[in-house]
This record gives structure tokens, sequence and C-alpha cells, in this order.
């Protein structure tokens, strides 16, 4: 059964691939396509938002793009990424010959793209498309909601199913498919963290596909879900919903958090500090993940107790992911550190990350989210958590393993350039967001009071500059690609796991028969 | 087969994007049907059957594969672990549904009310009473037979076709068990009647539901629109109902191939993952009777 | 971190030199104080986490910049070994902890305080529409509806931006000071949020379930906020401004009130020329219909009134409309927001204005009528 075969030639190589590196390439590229569409939305937003009054488009079409923004770089962009890094870099970490349900695999990809092509083009539809925020609360998503809502709704319940199979595929293949020698607390952090997002994965998403199935009912079949009237409440659906939303944030940053755990000590050159502490440290931050979600929801008037215990339990995640923080910090200090791009890139994550988790610590004192909730402040918070972290993170991993799938060094020069735009551009854009926002300045509008109009007109100028440098991101990875210098199997003198041990770029079977660990 | 044989990794394969294409047609169709395009039932209905097909053919690849002799240990193990969290991925679906039955119960209609928390509440609909089952809507007790929300005129009680039905289920899980145990001692032919017993117990469950759904909608008045109460009762024993139908036809799956002789007695995953997936639809309907119809 | 340092010197600097006051005002970097006792403690809290906040970033970023400075490849050439402390692990566990502990405690207690709703002086009830505000005074007979009054001129940029752009409105919640106030907070369509900074009030609306909020506000002043949170369109367009007097100024307005409810009472009764109907109409137009409607009645959100069917139509279906609104749409019911003499006169002007030329008209009284008859 001939193992070692090449590639396929032509487009039919990508359609029926069973290949984990192929498939891994494919999810990548998506979601850089989905991000570049997401970035596209996102600056209609700050164009619109560049000085008071309405000048660009209808309130109307600006709430679509909000929310497309988010759906499309949560869903779209950061999600998928990960999958594909997942695809790339577990089996080669672990010494598998490949994902443990190849089929499955392609399948879980190539559901995507249909995915989105149906989701982003409720926009062409009468009514417009989804104009309720990625959070579709209802009944705003429900009664109130354009037609287009319904198309919404199923590209939801496949994308849902695609991040199920995917999930499914990554526990079966880190639990079943390791080198011999590979205990589990020898795995490299990345398919420690992975392997815990799989998790939070298949434990959320049906939730998720549950939560806008009530939605299709209401609309479509009259049940009452979230309707007073008929014994409902507009409340249970953002309990449902952020029963799924809190882990997803985490599923959006605990591999990032392996990423940081492979290259910072790469080059610190000095073992990562804490492997053990680090590893439970991540699976507490997943167990507490289920207990939080209405931190989201400190002003929908729920009880006081349940405040009280939904503060608590949010300030306490800053814990592990304090342990996180510390690891790395101390993984550095005495090291003998060099700083190529991936490495810059990882430490602009620790510190930006823990910018936004500060803030989010801050958002989690519930009297104090009273002013936050729903204004700029969160907005800020979030990119802080998402660009920088989850973004810059998988920025970081394209540059650290780039010359192992592509066989080509990356020209420092130009991924340093990119690093310090992007720095520069998002710091622009995001920082004074938290300005307004304390000052008040509500999130979701298309125009604003004249007090918030100079940060506005900065950060667009931000979002600018930071847009224009992922074009440049492009070039740099295609011209990485087409002729960059050739690499050596040994990437990087101080890096080390199975993926370092074979030829650059990786073979396109690799582990065939298992490495001995 | 020894387990260091290597993992077999299939060659090219054109089903998942066929599967995704057919899925991608259902559910525009699906959406398109929904909002009133006279084109959407075909649309959804070519998509549907493409997809069927796709998947007969998919799991017929994967037996041949099997039968084959290309699976080694470990790979069967990968299948083992992909079934274990599907049907987990299963429970947490449900878990949404019973979470929003518990809420509805605890919290929102005793505050509509103007109960606990919310007592101020109790101004938006005056007259309303938190009662469970829920036969009079917050709608009804302010509008009357204006109310465009109306309750049920009825309910089950618990200890009639529900109770029937928890019965019927339950000894499926029992035969269904019995089967296994046939084939594992390489008994074919009690393996064969105690499954078809079981596919036998699951189509007289779906029998009954559906004749009580009748019931429901031509006598009792008790519909998805009779406010809160029936859109619960209806998405929770609806989504069982259609996973019995699912599991039902799984089952019947593997009793056809047993008929073709497929199944050895350390090697019957089709029927172990169907039989698992049995067990968890059992499990979903006790935790429904008990909730649903007896609290 | 050097953010942080930023966003903190920042403050020290606008808050130190009084030449950059007036730029301090017009950069606004923090939250406001406020003028409640509530609004201050939670002010406090911010302040206070923010600069425990400030603490750890600079002792975590401060080793980390200390490592990448001293401890880079090219001043030390071998690193390390230690990879492993379980005595640090648990410092840096316990340490978080006892922090978390100090900031839990005051929080709680202020918690409990904006929770305890009890033994209000006065109760309003707040009603979130699309996109409106409406106050009723429990107990008072009086209720009103409070929309934008930034004209769409200056939202389009036809005309200069007033300087309460988009935080304008023709009617102000009026509430006395010194006495505690209790908001009964709902909707009657969607989610929206009563949010007043200066306050520290933020409620989410649901609709069909009532929410409560209290305020005891200190300084009489004009108090300025938004709907916070998306309810579609015109989210970015339904301000809140809420008016503080002293007991006394409130007392005074109330029986005004009272009067001009008692004048509009007699105005009803009375039959009004054609032209004034027109007049009063336009009125209710502009600050009703216009958001939708357009100035020239050529529509937008709404279908165009100029030449509409409907109001070149039969004059009952048209009263219809509006006192019903249209379902599902976002046509309201008018019928309760606007006085059965205001509704004859916008049905009355619709007509007419926009070269409909209808020329007819209808009276307060037969609004009323056909109200009753519902
Ligand atoms: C990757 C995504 C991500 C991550 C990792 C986080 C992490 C956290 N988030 Fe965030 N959050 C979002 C994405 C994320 N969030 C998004 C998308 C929203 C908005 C959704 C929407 O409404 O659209 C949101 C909104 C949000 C809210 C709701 C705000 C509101 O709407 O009013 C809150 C409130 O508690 C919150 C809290 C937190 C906390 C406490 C953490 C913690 O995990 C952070 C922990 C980290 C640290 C604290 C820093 C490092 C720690 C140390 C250096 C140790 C020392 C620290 C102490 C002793 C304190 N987040
Ligand atoms: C991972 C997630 C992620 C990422 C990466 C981003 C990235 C960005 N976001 Fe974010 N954002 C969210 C997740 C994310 N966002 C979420 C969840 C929300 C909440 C939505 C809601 O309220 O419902 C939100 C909301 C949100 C708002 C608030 C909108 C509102 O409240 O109305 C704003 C406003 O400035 C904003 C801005 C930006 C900007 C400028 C970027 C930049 O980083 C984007 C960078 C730009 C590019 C990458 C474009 C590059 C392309 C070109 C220059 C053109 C080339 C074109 C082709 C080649 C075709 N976002
Ligand atoms: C929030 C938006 C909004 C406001 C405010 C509003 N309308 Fe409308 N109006 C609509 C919409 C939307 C429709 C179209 C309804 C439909 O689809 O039939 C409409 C329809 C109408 C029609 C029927 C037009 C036709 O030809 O079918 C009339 C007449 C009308 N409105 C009058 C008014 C008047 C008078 C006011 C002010 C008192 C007003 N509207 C305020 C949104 C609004
Ligand atoms: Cu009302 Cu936003
Ligand atoms: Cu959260």
């Amino acid at each position: 059964m001939g193992e070692h075969h090449g590639p396929a030639k032509g487009l039919t190589r990508w359609l029926y691939t069973t290949n984990h590196k192929d498939i891994g390439s494919m999810y990548l590229w998506f979601s850089f396509a989905m991000f570049l569409l997401g970035g596209v939305f996102a600056l209609v937003i700050r164009a619109e938002l560049f000085e008071p009054g309405l000048q660009l488009v209808d309130p109307g079409f600006f709430n679509q793009m909000t929310t497309m923004h988010g759906l499309v770089m949560v869903f779209g962009a950061v999600m998928p990424a990960f999958v594909g890094l997942a695809n790339w870099l577990i089996p080669m970490m672990i010494g598998a010959p490949d994902m443990a349900l190849p089929r499955m695999n392609n399948w879980s990809f190539w559901i995507l793209p249909f995915a989105f092509a149906l989701m982003v083009s409720t926009l062409f539809m009468d009514g417009g498309g989804p104009n309720f925020g990625w959070t579709f609360y209802a009944p705003l998503s429900t009664e109130y909601a354009p037609p287009s809502v319904t198309f919404f709704i199923f590209a939801v319940h496949i994308m849902g199913a695609s991040s199920i199979m995917g999930a499914i595929n990554v526990i079966a293949t880190i639990l079943n498919m390791r080198a011999p020698g590979m205990t589990l607390m020898k795995m490299p952090l990345f398919v420690w963290t992975w392997l815990i997002t799989a998790y939070l994965l298949i434990a959320v998403m049906p939730v998720l596909a549950g939560v806008v199935t009530m939605m299709l009912f209401d609309i479509h079949f009259g049940t009452s879900f979230f309707d007073a009237a008929g014994g409902g409440d507009p409340v249970l659906f953002q309990h449902v919903f952020w029963f799924f939303g809190h882990p997803e944030v985490y599923i959006m940053i605990l591999p990032a958090f392996g990423i940081a755990s492979a290259i910072i000590p790469t080059f610190a050159r000095k073992p990562l500090f804490g492997y053990a502490s680090m590893v439970y440290a991540t699976a507490s931050i997943a167990i507490l993940s289920f207990i939080v979600w209405a931190h989201h929801m400190f002003t929908v008037g729920i009880p006081l107790a349940g405040e009280l215990f939904f503060m608590y339990a949010t300030m306490l995640i800053a814990v592990p992911t304090g342990v996180k923080v510390f690891n790395w910090v101390t993984t550095m200090f005495r090291g003998s550190i060099t700083f190529e791009t991936p490495m810059l890139f990882s430490i602009a994550f620790v510190i930006l990350f823990t910018i936004g988790g500060l803030s989010g610590l801050m958002l989690a004192i519930a009297p104090a989210d009273f002013q936050y909730h729903d204004t700029y402040f969160v907005v800020a918070h979030f990119h802080y958590v998402l660009v920088p972290g989850a973004i810059f993170s998988i920025f970081a991993a394209v540059y650290y393993w780039l010359p192992k799938w592509s066989g080509h060094y990356v020209n420092e020069t130009l991924g340093k350039t990119h690093f310090w735009l992007s720095f520069v551009g998002l710091n622009i854009t995001f920082f004074p967001m938290h300005f307004v926002g304390l000052a008040g300045m509500p999130r979701r509008i298309p125009d604003y009071a004249l007090q918030f109009a100079d940060f506005n007109m900065i950060s667009t100028v931000g979002a600018f500059i930071f847009g224009f440098s992922q074009v440049f991101f492009l070039f740099v990875v295609v011209k990485t690609i087409r002729d960059g210098k050739k690499a050596d199997a040994q990437v990087w003198e101080g890096a080390e796991g199975l993926e370092w041990t074979v030829e650059s770029p990786a073979p396109y079977h690799t582990f065939s028969t298992p490495p001995k660990v | 087969m020894s387990a260091e044989s290597t993992y077999y990794v299939p060659e090219q394969s054109k089903l998942p994007i066929f599967a995704s294409i057919a899925l991608f047609t259902t559910v525009t169709g699906a959406g398109m049907w929904l909002n009133g395009s006279g084109y959407g039932p075909t649309v959804f209905w070519i998509g549907a059957f493409a997809f069927a097909a796709v998947l007969y053919t998919w799991f017929a690849t994967a037996i041949r594969e099997n039968m084959q002799g290309l699976n080694n240990a470990q790979l069967k193990r990968s299948y083992v672990w992909g079934m274990g969290w599907f049907i987990f991925s299963e429970v947490m679906f449900f878990a949404a549904f019973f979470g929003a039955l518990f809420y509805v119960r605890m919290y929102a209609v005793p505050w509509l009310a103007g109960e606990g928390d919310k007592e101020s509440t109790a101004l938006l609909w005056e007259g309303f009473e938190a009662t469970w089952p829920l036969m009079t809507t917050p709608d009804q007790a302010v509008n009357g037979a204006e109310a465009t929300v109306k309750g049920p005129g009825g309910i089950f009680g618990p200890w009639g076709l529900p109770l029937l039905n928890t019965i019927i289920l339950i000894t499926s899980s029992i035969t269904v068990h019995f089967a296994h145990v046939g084939i594992k001692k390489g008994n074919r032919k009690s393996f064969q009647w105690w499954l078809l017993a079981t596919v036998i117990l699951g189509a007289t469950f779906m029998f009954f539901q559906a004749e009580e759904y009748y019931v429901a909608y031509t006598e009792l008045g008790l519909t998805l629109e009779s406010g809160i109460y029936g859109s619960t009762f209806f998405l929770l024993t609806g989504f069982h109902g259609a996973h019995v139908t699912l599991g039902t036809i799984m089952l019947l799956v593997q009793l056809l191939r047993s008929y073709k002789g497929h199944f050895k007695p350390d090697d019957h995953f089709g029927f172990e993952a169907s039989s698992w997936y049995w067990h968890f639809v059992d499990v979903v309907w006790v935790g429904l009777f008990v909730f649903v119809y007896i609290l | 971190m050097f953010k942080k340092r930023l966003f903190s010197g920042l403050g020290a600097i606008t808050a130190s030199s009084t030449a950059l006051a007036e730029d301090a005002q017009r950069w606004g970097v923090n939250m406001t104080e406020g003028v409640t006792d509530v609004s201050r403690e939670i002010y406090g809290l911010h302040m206070d986490i923010f600069w425990w906040c400030v603490g750890i970033g600079v002792v975590v970023f401060g080793v980390m910049f200390y490592s990448m400075f001293k401890h880079r490849r090219s001043v030390r050439k071998e690193s390390a070994t230690f990879h492993e402390n379980t005595l640090l692990e648990i410092i840096w566990t316990v340490i978080p902890v006892i922090i978390l502990v100090i900031m839990a405690i005051p929080a709680t207690t202020t918690l409990e305080r904006i929770y305890d709703t009890a033994d209000a002086d006065i109760d309003i009830q707040v009603t979130g529409y699309q996109w409106k505000w409406r106050y009723e005074y429990m107990g008072e007979d009086l209720s009103f509806f409070s929309n934008l009054r930034t004209s769409q001129d200056e939202i389009t940029g036809r005309s200069q931006k007033g300087e309460h752009y988009l935080l304008e409105v023709d009617e102000p919640l009026v509430v006395p000071t010194g006495q505690k106030i209790r908001f009964i907070i709902n909707a009657a369509d969607v989610i929206h949020a009563w949010w007043v900074p200066a306050l520290a009030v933020k409620k989410d609306a649901i609709p069909g379930y009532n929410n409560e909020a209290w305020t005891t506000i200190n300084e009489p002043g004009i108090y300025r906020g938004q709907c916070a949170e998306l309810c579609g369109r015109d989210h970015g367009f339904m301000p809140i401004v809420v008016h503080a007097m002293e007991p006394a100024d409130y007392e005074r307005w109330l029986a005004d009130k009272r009067e001009e409810a008692a004048v509009l009472r007699e105005l009803m009764a009375q039959t009004f020329t054609f032209e004034e109907l027109m007049t009063r109409g336009e009125g209710v137009y502009q600050r009703m219909c216009v958001a939708c409607h357009g100035a020239n009645g050529e529509g937008g959100v709404g279908k165009a009134i100029a030449g509409s069917p409907v109001a070149t139509g039969d004059i009952n279906a048209h009263l219809d409309l509006l006192v019903n609104g249209v379902n599902g749409t976002a046509m309201q019911a008018f019928g309760e927001q606007l006085n059965d003499l205001d509704m004859a006169a916008v049905l009355t002007y619709t007509r007419t204005a926009f070269g409909n030329n209808m020329g007819d008209s209808l009276q307060a009284v037969d609004v009323y009528q056909f109200k009753a008859a519902q």
C-alpha cells in the first residue's frame, strides 16, 4: 500500500488530499484569506469612525460590518489558523505518520470554504446580512432579524460540524498515534495545549449548535425560547451563548500559549521553565473557563449571588494564566537570548497579551464592569488578547516553522520589518481605545459624540498601517516560498523536537515508521 | 494481524469534497425552503440524497478497507476514540437543551410571576402565575383570548405512553447488550435475533412517539407554538426522536451487514459503535422521562 | 508595559498641568468620577485595580526587559540550564491569589450596595424602544418619550455639529437631587441598556422582564449617556439625558408638567383649523418621523411618505397604520407615543405635505374615538 508517494499533481491534489501537510497548508491559506477579508471589514468600520458624523456607510450596513468582522475573524481567521498549525505540527511533533482520521480531516477543511461562502453571501441578500453583532443576542437576531439569518444559522451549524470533527481528529491523533516512548509528559506544549483546546471545542461547539437551533425554531416554528410572552427569556440566549462563548476565547488563546512555549526556549537557549506546571495551568484555565461565562452579562440583571460567583471565578483565571506568564519570563531569565523574527513576535505576544489580560481582570470586577461594559474599553481588551495574542502567535509560528514547511529561510530583514510595522500599527490602533472606552464611548456605533473624535482618528490611522503590514506579510511569505535561501533540517540552533529531525522541507510523508524517542 | 504493522493512511479520496458540496446544498436548500423560496425543497432534497449517498459510499469504503485487512489495531483504536468523542459532542448538544429547560423552570418562569429576584416583573404580567407545566402563558394572563402565544390545552402524564416507551427503550438497551454478547461468543444467530429485537423495539418506540405527537397536535393542542412548555417539550423529545431514528437505522445497517457475513467475534466495531450510540440515546431518554415527564 | 506607563503618564500630565487641562477635557482618557457615592466608589475601585495592574506590569515586564538586556546572546554566551523550582511556582501562585482577594473585598461591598434597590423615594419606569426611551413617573400620571434631538443635517455633515452632538434629547429625564431614585427598566422590542456614566448606572432593558437600578444624585446638573446594547440600526442614536435639580425645582417642574397635561386635555376637546393642524403636524413630523421618513418624506428606513398609497388613501386606514404600526417592521405603533392631538396633526400634515395634497384632516376627538373603538 504505497506510502512514500509524493503529492498528486494539479487541483485534485488539494481537493482529494488526505495528507496532513496539504490539509494544514490549505487551512493556513484559507485562514489568511479570511484574515484579509475580516480585516477589510474592520477597515470599513475604522474608515467610518475616522471622524464624527455619517460619511461612508449606512448605520445598518455598519452593523453588518461589525458582525461579519467579528464572525470572520473568530471563526474564519483564528480558529482555522490554529487547526492548520495543528495539522502540520502535531503529527510531526509526536512522531505520527499522519492525523488519525485523514479523510475526515480533509472533510473538516472543505466544509469551511462552503460555510463561509454561505455566511458572507448573506451580505448580498434581501434585507442585508446579519446585523446583530457576532454575539447575536435574541430577540434582535430572531424576531427582528433580516431573513438572511436563516442562512447564517445553517452556516454556523456546518462550521461547527467542521470544528467538532477537527477536534475529534486531534484528540484521536494525540492519544493514539504517539511514537513509542513519547509519553504524555514528554509531549511538546503545543501538543498539550491543542489536546486541551480540542476538548474545549468538543464540549462547546455543540452548545453553539444548540443555541442557533433554538433561534431557528423561534424564527420559523413559533417556539418561545427567547420570548417572555410565551414564558421564555431573551437572557436564556445569552447564558447558552456565553457557555460556548467564553471557552471559545480560550480556544483562541491556548494554542498560542503552546506556540510561545516552543519558541521562547529556542531563542533563550534554555529549556522551558516549569513544563509540568504549564500543563496543569493550561488544564486549570480550561476547566475554569466553563464556570465564568456570565462575566459577559454582569449588567443583564443576574441575582447578586450569581454576580459574585461569576466575578470570583473569573478573577481566579488570572492565577493559572499568571503562572504561564511567569514561566515564560523565567525561561528568558539567564538565558542567552537572540531576537529573530519568531522571538520578537513571541516577546510582543507575552507583553501585549499580558496587558490585555490585565484589562480583562479589570473587566472581571463586576461593579467596575458596569462602567466598562459595552464600551471601547472592552474592544481594547479583546483586541489586545486577540491581535497581539492569537494573531501574533500565529505569525510567530509561521516565521518559526515556515523554513521547515517550505525548505527556505525567511529573510530576517523582511520579517523584522513586518514585525515592527505590525507592532507599531497595532498599538496605535488599539491602545487609544482604552481611553475612549473609559471616557464613555459605547461599542457598535457608527457615529459618536465629539469628545471621542481625536482618539478615533488615531485608531483609524493605526488600523490602516496595521492592515498594510499584513499585505506586506503576504509578500514576505510568498517571497520566502519562491526564492528564500535553502534551509537545513535544524533550522534554529536551539530548537528541540522531532520536527527538526526531518529534512527541510519536510518530506510529504514523515514517520511512516515511528521514530524512537 | 500485528499491531506493529503500518498505520493505513488512505491515498486520495473524493468523498470529503463531495460530502462538503452535498452538505452545503442541503443546508442552502433548507434555508431557501424556510424562507419561502419555491426551489427550496428541490435543492434540499437533492442535497440530502447526495449526502446520504456519499455517506453510504464512505462507510462502505471504510468497511471494505477493514475487510481487506488494511486496518491495524492502532487504526481501529482511532475509530474507537472518534466514535467516543462524537457521542460526547452529542451529549453536549442535548446539554444545551436540558440547560434551557432547567433555566426556564428555575428562573425564567418564576421571575415572570415576580418571584425571587425580579419582583417588579410582576407589573408587566399581571395575573400571571408560575406553574410547571406552564399551561397559561404570560401573554394569556394579560391578554386573555387575544394572546398570540397560548399555552397547551393539555399535556401528557408520565405513566401512560411515556412509561411504556421508557420500558421499551431500556429493554432495547438490554437486548442490544445480549446481541453484543452473542457476537463476542461467535454465536451469529443469537446476535442477529437480539439485534433484530432491538431494531423492532426502536421502531416501536418511534411509532408510539409519533402517536403521541399526533395526539398532542390533534387533541391536546400541545404544539411547538404553545409557549415555553411546548417549545422545550418538542425540542427535547423531537431531537431525541431524531436520534432514535438515526440509531435504529445504524443498528439496522449492522443487522443487514451481519446477514452478509460481516463481523467477527473480535472485530465488529461497526456494531459496537452503533450500540454505544444506542445506549447514549437511551440515557438521554431516561433524563427526558425524569425531567420532562415526571418532574 | 511602557504603554501602561504612557497611560499613567498621560494621566499625570493632564492632572498636574493647568495649561493642558482643556486638552485633558477634550482628550478624555479616564473614567468619570461621577456625581453619586456609588459612582465614586466604582471610580475608586477602578483606579485601585488599575494601579495593581500597573504594579504587576512593572514587576513582570521589568524582569523581562532585564533579561532581554542583560541576558542577550552578545552579553551572555552560555545560558543557564535550570528549568524547575517548586518553591517559586508556589510563590507565584499564592501572591496573585492574595492580590485578588484584596481586590475582591471592596468589589463585593460595592456590588452589594448597587444591588440594594429597597426604600426608594421615587420610582421611574424606563422603557427602551427602537430607538428612544420612555420615562414613566410611577404614581404621578406622568410619562413621556425622549428622542434624539440632533438634526439629520448635523449627522450627515450638512451643518455644523453642536456641542452636545448626539447626546441631546427633546425631553430629558428630570429628577431631584438627594433622593433615592429607583429605575425599573425594561424594553418594548429588543434589548437596550440604560447607561449614564456620571451615575454609574448601566442596566440592560430586557423585553418582558423588569430590571432594577437606583441612584442618589449629589449635585444638580445635566448628565448624558447612551444606549449601551446593540439594538439595531439606530443603536448609536438613542441618547439619555438626565437633568438633576434641587428638590424644590423638581417640584416646580412637576407642577408645570401637571398643568401642561391639563392644558393638553383641554386642547384635545377643541377643534383646530387646518392650518393649525398643519403647523403642529410639521413639528411632530420633524420630531418623531423624520429619522426614518426623511425631511421631505422621501423615505429611508421607512417607505416614502411622498406619494405613499397609505398617506394618499383611505384616511381611516392611514390612521390605523399610525396608531398600530406595521408589525415586524421599524414602523411602530405610535398610538401610545403620540397624544391624540399630535396624532391628528401629523396625520393631517403628511396627507397634504410632500406633494400629497389630500387636503383632508382629522381632529383629536376623531383619534380618540378611533382608539376607543379598538
Ligand atoms: C483570546 C481571547 C481572550 C482571552 C484570553 C481573554 C481573557 C480574559 N478575559 Fe476577555 N474577552 C474576549 C477575549 C478574551 N478574553 C472577548 C472576545 C471579549 C468580548 C466579547 C464580546 O462581547 O464581543 C471579552 C470580554 C471579557 C469580559 C466582558 C466584558 C464586558 O463585556 O463587559 C470580561 C469580564 O470579566 C473578560 C475578562 C477576561 C479575563 C479575566 C481574562 C483572563 O483570562 C486574563 C488572564 C490574564 C492575566 C490576568 C494577565 C497575566 C497574569 C499575570 C501577569 C499574573 C498576575 C496577575 C494578577 C495577580 C491579577 N473578558
Ligand atoms: C481574532 C479576532 C479579531 C481580529 C484579528 C481583529 C482585528 C481588527 N479589528 Fe476587530 N473585532 C473582533 C475580533 C477581531 N478583530 C471581534 C470579535 C469584534 C466584536 C464584533 C462585535 O461587536 O460583534 C471586533 C470589533 C471591532 C471593532 C468594534 C466595532 C464596533 O463596535 O462597531 C473595531 C473598531 O475599530 C475593530 C477593529 C479591528 C481592526 C482595525 C483590526 C485589524 O487588526 C485588522 C487588520 C486589517 C487587515 C488585516 C486588512 C488587510 C487588508 C488590506 C489592507 C486590503 C488588502 C485586500 C485584499 C488583498 C483583498 N474590531
Ligand atoms: C423607526 C423608524 C420609523 C419611524 C420613527 C416612523 N416610521 Fe413610518 N414607517 C417605517 C417603516 C419601516 C415603514 C414601512 C413599513 C412596511 O414595510 O410596510 C413605515 C411606513 C409608514 C407609512 C406607510 C407608508 C406606505 O406607503 O406604506 C406611513 C404613512 C408612515 N410610516 C408614517 C409615519 C409617521 C407619521 C411617523 C411619525 C409619527 C413615522 N411613520 C415614524 C419606519 C418608521
Ligand atoms: Cu437601544 Cu442600543
Ligand atoms: Cu469571557
